[in-house]
């Protein structure tokens, strides 16, 4: 271990409603750490810190740790202060809590299983259903029609995507949230744009692979993701709408916009989630939602194989391995679809949610 | 709880002045904010350095872990600093503060560097902000660090890595070997084995000895033993006491030390900024007794924040209780533990271990004294009390709207003004005489300029002057020969 690393001592899991108001309380009467971000700018507005405040604040929360590695309360120290793990367990309770049927929610922030087995389900299943050799060069659609597509991936998305919506307005009323004004929105859309928060105030970035030490890796991975993300869920709009609208089916060729938006999404999709693989594995688990850690690995991994395998199809359409990676390129597209709502990606709605509800709070 | 330890005793057959291969061309005992601008700044000239740090990683950093501040003099607007903030105005503070007590050429030195010192400090990565929300009165003459103390403390400890610095912690200095005034090496003990540790050229930082009790009781007898330490454990004043007992000149005052009034159930050391209390102006201060003993409403709260400390250490016991009632509780900023409330006067003082009847008694008597007038909390709003043998000056409101809300003061030591002499150099003197090779930066050498009361963010700007001076001092000592 180096210097750095011994700066970070045994750490508090503990997420009862006590022991965040004994953390956020030593915080308020401190605010040395109100320059870093947003909850932070939330805490210093408070004394007491009921339910809803918490959940509030824990969901403006990027897991920077840059208030960790400067607070003067950390163990060894007896006030032992890990607002950084407190706030990410808080976090997952409140989807756990909000985000309907909750045992399944539980068990995807959780555990590896249920991204295994959807996956491994799927693949046997769309095997099973188009009966069409794994070793085939077909063109796209001979594999799979269109329509039998939109037949599986349209429920396959809606579903979790009205979970998510109940979720969010449950999460919304537990906070006690005004009703929302498009000012709010547009706030909390500008701020995740630009992932303004996780520049850690002033620019310095996070404290996250590197310990103690400021890197901005972490908020151009995440920004990669996202964007790769919305760049590929674009692709598949426009591919739609030109299927239906303009009746133009699939291939396209490379200088149309579903494969621009594609392939230059997933590119940035897959080496996003690769470079925050990466980070995770360096940076010190004791700092985030420890009993989650593995679920979040898988859920990365699986978006990472969105990406990924979209890539390969690409490049490999016309070959011999083209239909079994068509195969396993929609089984994880799929299973992420089902994820939505009940794993990691339930964090960035929540976080818009919070920064709408943080829009309201400051302008007040 | 965190303890600990005094020095063993030295083992002196370790001593060998004059043989052996020396460490580093610059030794640095003390890993704070004054240390490590002194490591920086020797290596920066071409030295290379060694850096004894007496706290394990955590804890490093000294008292500059709590601090959040430097106060810098500007002529235009600097970085995160509005408007301008004249030498001359900065000094004048200084006067007021010290109640003349201190050294116009040096004082005035580090006024005048520190602006300089601004720009180097974020050279070096330290990360500026604008005024934290309640510190507005700060803004134009104080640079906040961005997450405090500590984490300045952590990006100069980063340079002093990346400029191949060698730290060691854990690692306390047990004994000095100087003769004729030339520092030849020091006793250290580290991993539970004592080296002796020899360098061309040495920089002592290593603080007061504030966190030494039963030093503190030789001025203070008994008292002392009540006192919480606001800071740093590890501050003991080992090195200190080893620099006057081989004559280093002496300045400060041996019997004072810098207190204010805290909550009274902060841990006995290191419960740093969140232990305050500003509830004082707004509220009747008891002693155990039950019995009022000072004019709660002199001045404004940051005027006055420093001398409560003495007035506690001066009551039975060293302790004193400050009630307020619903009608001030939203009027300063909360202590990081509850307030004892209750609904009924008699309830609270009982509560706090109070005497019943003398207690009520007094606030009884305090709330008819109570004069009419508009109150202004941030203001002296000349709302006073009349006809007590203890009158309270501003903001004189009677505790009569439940409920009530009561904290014990203890007297919470922030620093100590013994210190050594140096010169403008940041040398030390031994009899008025220049040192061969040892120079001074930090709380050690403060009282120099610093002979009396505080300035907020000073020591910082103190500690960053000196300890760049001191390192390149040190440093060129070496390089140039």
């Amino acid at each position: 271990m180096s210097q750095m690393d011994s700066t970070v001592g045994i750490s508090r899991q503990i997420v009862d409603h006590e022991e965040a108001q004994r953390q956020l309380g030593i915080c308020t009467s401190c605010r040395y750490c109100e320059g870093y971000c947003a909850a932070f700018k939330s805490v210093t507005r408070h004394r007491a810190f009921d339910v809803a405040t918490v959940s509030h604040i824990a969901n403006l929360c990027h897991n920077c740790r840059g208030c960790y590695y400067a607070c003067q309360y950390t163990e060894p120290h007896e006030f032992s202060l890990n607002i950084p793990a407190l706030l990410a367990n808080v976090r997952a309770q409140n989807w756990e809590e909000n985000i309907y049927p909750k045992v399944v929610t539980r068990q995807m922030q959780r555990h590896v299983w249920p991204y295994v087995l959807l996956t491994v389900l799927f693949i046997v299943l769309f095997s099973t259903a188009v009966g069409a050799p794994w070793a085939s060069a077909l063109p796209f659609y001979s594999v799979i029609s269109h329509n039998m597509m939109v037949l599986i991936f349209l429920p396959l998305f809606v579903l979790p995507v009205v979970a998510l919506i109940l979720g969010l307005r449950r999460y919304w009323r537990s906070i006690g949230g005004d009703p929302l004004k498009l000012v709010h929105v547009k706030h909390a859309i500008a701020s995740a744009a630009t992932m303004k928060q996780l520049d850690g105030g002033q620019g310095q970035g996070c404290n996250y692979e590197k310990g103690e030490r400021y890197t901005s890796v972490r908020r151009w991975a995440h920004q990669a993701t996202m964007y790769g993300f919305l760049l590929c869920f674009l692709s598949t709009s426009v591919a739609t709408l030109y299927h239906y609208l303009l009746n133009s089916p699939a291939p396209y060729s490379f200088f149309s916009l579903p494969k621009l938006f594609g392939v230059s999404g997933g590119l940035l999709l897959t080496c996003g989630c690769a470079v925050l693989i990466y980070l995770k594995r360096l940076a010190h688990a004791d700092l985030g939602s420890q009993k989650r850690q593995r679920a979040e690995f898988t859920f990365t991994t699986l978006l990472l194989l969105v990406g990924l395998t979209g890539l390969l199809l690409y490049w490999c359409s016309g070959t011999p391995v083209a239909g079994g990676l068509l195969i396993v390129h929609l089984s994880v597209v799929a299973t992420f679809f089902i994820a939505i709502p009940y794993s990691k990606m339930s964090h960035g709605f929540f976080r818009l949610a919070a920064l709408c509800r943080e829009s309201q709070l400051a302008a007040r | 709880m965190l303890k600990v330890l005094d020095a063993p005793a030295a083992d002196r057959s370790l001593i060998t002045p004059g043989a052996g291969s020396k460490v580093a061309d610059v030794l640095v005992i003390g890993g704070g904010n004054a240390g490590l601008c002194a490591a920086i700044s020797a290596a920066e000239a071409g030295a290379s350095v060694t850096l004894l740090e007496r706290a394990p990683v955590p804890y490093r950093g000294g008292n500059s872990r709590h601090t959040r501040n430097f106060r810098c003099s500007h002529e235009d607007s600097l970085g995160v600093l509005s408007g301008q903030y004249g030498v001359d105005e900065f000094y004048d503070d200084l006067l007021r503060v010290t109640k003349g007590n201190t050294d116009e050429s040096l004082a005035k030195m580090v006024i005048r560097n520190a602006p300089e010192s601004y720009e180097w400090m974020a050279r070096q990565g330290v990360i500026f902000q604008p005024s934290l929300s309640g510190t507005l009165s700060l803004s134009r003459t104080n640079a906040f660090f961005l997450g405090g103390g500590k984490a300045l403390v952590n990006a100069y400890y980063q340079r002093c890595e990346d400029l191949g610095i060698k730290i060691h912690y854990d690692a306390t200095v047990i004994d000095l070997h100087i003769e004729n005034k030339e520092f030849d090496g020091a006793l250290v003990e580290m991993n539970g084995k004592q080296r002796y540790l020899r360098a061309s050229s040495v920089v002592i930082a290593a603080g007061g000895f504030e966190a030494n009790k039963e030093w503190l009781a030789d001025a203070w007898g008994e008292a002392a033993k009540n006192f919480l330490i606001r800071g740093t454990p590890y501050n003991r004043g080992e090195v200190l006491r080893q620099m006057l007992s081989l004559g280093a000149d002496s300045i400060g005052d041996p019997t004072q030390c810098h207190a204010v009034a805290i909550d009274g159930r902060a841990p006995e050391y290191d419960g740093g900024i969140v232990t305050r209390l500003d509830c004082v102006p707004f509220s009747v201060v008891l002693n155990k007794h039950g019995q009022r003993f000072y004019d709660e409403g002199e001045d404004v709260w940051p005027k006055r924040y420093a001398i409560w400390g003495r007035l506690v250490a001066a009551q039975p016991d060293q302790v004193a209780y400050s009630l307020v009632d619903e009608k001030s509780r939203e009027l300063f900023m909360p202590s990081v533990f509850p307030a004892i409330s209750c609904n009924s006067l008699e309830e609270l003082t009982e509560k706090l271990g109070l005497p019943l009847e003398q207690s009520v008694e007094t606030i009884k008597s305090f709330n008819k004294s109570c004069g009419t007038g508009e109150f202004h909390a941030t203001e002296l709003d000349g709302l006073c009390t009349r006809g007590l043998d203890v009158e309270k000056t501003n903001w004189a409101r009677p505790l009569d709207t439940p409920p009530f809300y009561g904290y014990e003061l203890r007297p919470g030591v922030t620093f100590t003004y013994l210190g050594i002499n140096v010169d403008s150099t940041a040398r030390v003197t031994f009899n008025n005489k220049q040192a061969e090779n040892i120079w001074a930066a930090g709380e050690i050498m403060a009282g120099n300029i610093l002979g009396e009361g505080y300035l907020a963010g000073f020591g910082m700007t103190i500690g960053t002057v000196f300890g760049r001076i001191a390192g390149q001092q040190a440093g060129q000592y070496v390089t140039n020969g």
